[in-house]
């Protein structure tokens, strides 16, 4: 198959990111006829609805240029901004093409937009997914999988199609290959992120989040290929950093262009980790709604919005640093986000001890001023590569 | 959670109650304090949702971190505690009880009492609505060697509780908390026991709503927001499931139908509040640093709280619920699934608009905390539905918990004052289109 050019597989990429209106969603509807169902960030069990024929769709919130109109009245100063995004977007018409809500328990803010969501739009479906914090497969395994059943039965009463073991083990692995192209993608950037710029990879991980995942894996592909057949780019001298804490809420754009440009080169991150929470394949076998549970239970990504009943606390982040090679971690979370900053302490310690440099800094996903944040992640960059060279 | 429990104000006119209760809350810190020579064993644990009686049945004391919080913030030292959390790093914009409680612990854990509390023999974990208490025992395990249990409890996001979330909170106690409990105290657990304290507990509850619900005449005799926090001190705490908690209910309540017998309104901490001019419904936890001002704001316009949220954080005993000797892990599980807090927000505005109708008020205020998200997010949104819904007015001011920065005394009475002019005026002219 041949390779659109790298521009042109860009600018579709821009363009999906940019559509508040879900223009993509709404034509997929049209042609189609099914139901398509928002998510909000983190984790949802995607292959679930795609085998019952439903479009996923994620919801991240706003940017910039989204002009909170309504939001702001349902949220006071204090709490993060991306509920009161979404409300805009749900009260603006935003979300029509959305017959219904995932809102995945992550934190007390989503638990309660729920069921604002229950009573603002009471013909949608709104689904609170009680994700487990109990890994047992016996306790927390039997009750998440419960939870998955009663999904399913809410979409078919919806008009979605029944569940079947055959369809979900054919969506897991449609799952699998989006999942593979992704980590091919973040394996490319960790040894040549010069080729992958994240203010890039970074739209392409948005557009995925309204495509059917046959033609978001097909993205990824092609934009990988187009990547390494490209020849203007050249190694940069950056420092290598990871990036933590922007696992709900995003960034605006403009600020990881900033970070970039004041020299981080940004070599792994939290962006719409949803494409990456379960970390490898699934193997399917005899039951794959079980082979759902259990890779949430086993095979998770270590969230804050996860407990971690075992294991060191940020032993996970540590070797992220040292997989990756990075010389830096820059922690950057939206302002008020509970879990990010509640865990940040515990994090801090972690990579202290194991001599990892580290700034921190925090935004709200319509923040426009990066003054503040470019000096200190220059300052950052330019004292880490000084070290490096010493 | 913002759990209540206070010591009662010593310059509170004294009640037998009250001083029944402020020995039962000095004999526990005198225990916690000699545990470590007793031997006694202690669990940190959480208010919402806790599992008092089955740390009673073996004999373990439970800290809760929480009241630790809001008794530093009564006693004015949470600033200081704050201030420590956040020069360790800890952020300005998160929950102020995580935070005090840290700075008291790296102050020497001194408790409300002076004396120094126990490191905990477990950490036990059950978090009934809300996400922080997980992220606030994740970091006190790195402060300790003690064995972390954790009970999750399911959300009731549609409103109601399912034999899943039952069953999962029952297994979670069978195969994980009461293991862990047999283990850190090494006896076997004992039904039997279990159900003599949760006997217990069902007494106290009955007598505690007998005098939750005695707002409901006029005058109120009590104030089931500022008030109520003594009043569900001990059941909401170490306390419940214990011969000495039903004697002290059923000397409250005693005290308290005399009131009511007597026509007699609620005793503030400045001594008999004065005429009962408007009835108010209260949402969101109280403000700990200012608590007495912030009362008076109140009394001194005559306005008295006839129900309140808070006063459920600890379980919704008004709507029925009771712990059930005859099946002691499915009513532990349906107490912890039932509290305030784990409630979906339309059955909060549910809740809300019953209030206001059986407790006959003339309007309902919400207090949003900032450091609460828990309760916080989506009280806009509680403000209008309830409004539409109830026709009675709302009104909305903002302060803090336990961060003293964050309640500005002038803003909050300027809003009361305004607030409760705006009853009087509805009160004169109650044709609601000439009102609003
Ligand atoms: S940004 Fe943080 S606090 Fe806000 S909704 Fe997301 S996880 Fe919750
Ligand atoms: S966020 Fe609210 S409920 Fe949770 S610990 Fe803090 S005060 Fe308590």
């Amino acid at each position: 198959m041949s390779t659109p050019p790298l521009a042109e597989l860009v600018a579709r990429a821009e363009a999906l990111y940019l559509d508040y209106r879900l223009g993509a969603v709404r034509e997929w509807k049209r042609k189609t006829g099914g139901l398509a169902i928002g998510y909000m960030p983190i984790y949802v069990p995607r292959e679930l609805l795609h085998a019952q024929g439903v479009l996923p769709v994620g919801v991240m919130g706003g940017r910039e240029d989204l002009e909170i109109i309504k939001g702001d009245a349902y949220y006071q100063s204090y709490i993060c901004h991306i509920p009161r995004s979404t409300i805009e977007l749900g009260l603006n018409g935003s979300l029509d093409p959305l017959d219904g809500m995932l809102f995945p328990a992550i934190c007390d803010v989503i638990r309660n937009l729920s069921g604002m969501w229950q009573s603002l739009f009471p013909d949608k479906l709104a689904h609170y997914l009680d994700l487990p914090q109990d890994f047992d497969p016996e306790l927390g395994g039997r009750f998440y999988r419960h939870d998955l059943e009663r999904l399913s039965a809410s979409l078919v009463e919806r008009g979605a199609r029944p569940l079947t073991s055959e369809a979900l083990a054919r969506s897991i692995e449609l799952y699998n290959a989006e999942r593979r192209e992704v980590r091919a993608l973040y394996e490319l950037r960790r040894t040549q992120p010069w080729k992958l710029p994240t203010h890039e990879l970074y739209l392409f991980l948005r557009a995925a989040l309204v495509l059917p995942v046959e033609e978001s894996t097909e993205l990824f592909r092609q934009y990988r290929q187009a990547v390494l057949d490209d020849p203007g780019r050249k190694p940069l001298d950056q420092a290598r950093v990871v990036l933590t804490g922007s696992f709900c809420e995003q960034p605006p754009l403009g600020l990881i262009k900033t970070l970039e440009r004041a020299g981080c080169s940004i070599v792994d991150d939290d962006f719409v980790q949803v494409l990456r929470f379960i970390r490898s394949d699934i193997p399917v076998g005899d039951d794959p709604l079980g082979a759902l549970v259990h890779a949430f239970l086993t095979d998770a990504m270590a969230s804050p919005t996860r407990y971690v009943d075992r294991g060191r606390k940020g032993a996970e982040l540590v070797q992220r640093v040292r997989a990756c090679g990075a010389e830096g971690l820059l922690f950057c979370a939206p302002s008020f986000c509970d879990p990010a900053l509640l865990d940040q302490p515990m994090l801090v310690k972690a990579v202290e001890a194991e001599g990892i440099a580290w700034t921190a800094f925090k935004y709200a996903e319509n923040s426009g001023q990066f003054q503040v944040i470019r000096e200190q992640a220059g300052t950052f960059a330019d004292s880490i590569k000084l070290w490096s060279n010493a | 959670m913002s759990g209540p429990a206070p010591t009662p104000t010593p310059e509170a006119s004294k009640d037998s109650s009250q001083l029944r209760q402020k020995e039962m809350i000095a004999r526990h810190f005198d225990r916690l304090a000699a545990a470590p020579e007793t031997g006694e064993k202690t669990a940190y644990t959480f208010v919402p949702g806790n599992l008092s009686e089955l740390l009673l049945s073996f004999d373990v004391l439970p800290v809760l971190p929480e009241i630790n919080s809001l008794q530093s913030a009564m006693r004015g030292r949470s600033a200081d505690y704050i201030s420590l959390a956040e020069k360790l790093g800890h952020s300005e914009d998160v929950c102020t009880y995580v935070k005090s409680d840290i700075g008291m612990l790296k102050s020497g854990n001194i408790g409300p009492t002076g004396q120094r509390l126990p490191n905990p023999d477990l950490l036990l974990l059950s978090y009934t609505g809300c996400f922080t208490f997980m992220k606030w025992f994740e970091l006190l395990a790195q402060e300790y060697q003690a064995p972390v249990t954790m009970l999750q409890v399911p959300y009731q996001a549609d409103g109601r509780i399912t034999d899943d979330m039952r069953r999962y909170v029952v297994d979670q106690l069978r195969r994980k908390v009461i293991p862990t409990l047999e283990q850190v105290t090494g006896r076997a657990y004992d039904e039997d026991r279990l159900r003599e304290c949760l006997a217990l507990s069902a007494q106290a509850e009955d007598d505690l709503v007998a005098v939750l619900r005695a707002a409901r005449h006029r005058p109120s005799p009590i104030d089931a927001y500022f008030g109520a926090v003594y009043y569900v001190g001990p059941i909401f705490s170490s306390f419940r499931g214990t011969r000495a908690a039903v004697d002290y209910y059923r000397a409250l309540r005693e005290e308290i139908e005399q009131r009511m017998a007597h026509g007699l309104g609620p005793v503030t901490p400045e001594g008999e509040m004065g005429a009962e001019r408007f009835r108010i419904v209260v949402e969101g936890p109280p403000n700990w640093t200012s608590f007495r001002q912030f009362w008076k704001m109140f009394s001194d316009e005559g306005a008295v709280c006839v129900a309140s949220t808070y006063a459920k954080v600890g379980g919704m005993y008004d709507l029925g619920f009771r712990h059930d000797p005859q099946r002691p892990l499915e009513s532990l599980a349906e107490y912890c699934l039932g509290c305030y807090t784990n409630l979906s927000l339309p059955t909060r505005i549910d809740l809300i608009v019953r209030y206001l109708e059986e407790y006959e008020a003339d309007g309902f205020l919400i207090n949003s905390v900032k450091s609460c998200n828990s309760f916080s997010a989506g009280q806009l949104h509680i403000l209008r539905e309830v409004e539409a819904r109830s026709g009675r007015p709302g009104g909305f001011i903002e302060s803090d918990l336990v961060d003293p920065r964050y309640f500005s005394a002038a803003n909050i009475k300027n809003r009361l004052e305004s607030y409760f002019q705006m009853l009087q005026q509805k009160s004169r002219n109650p044709n609601p289109v000439a009102a609003s």
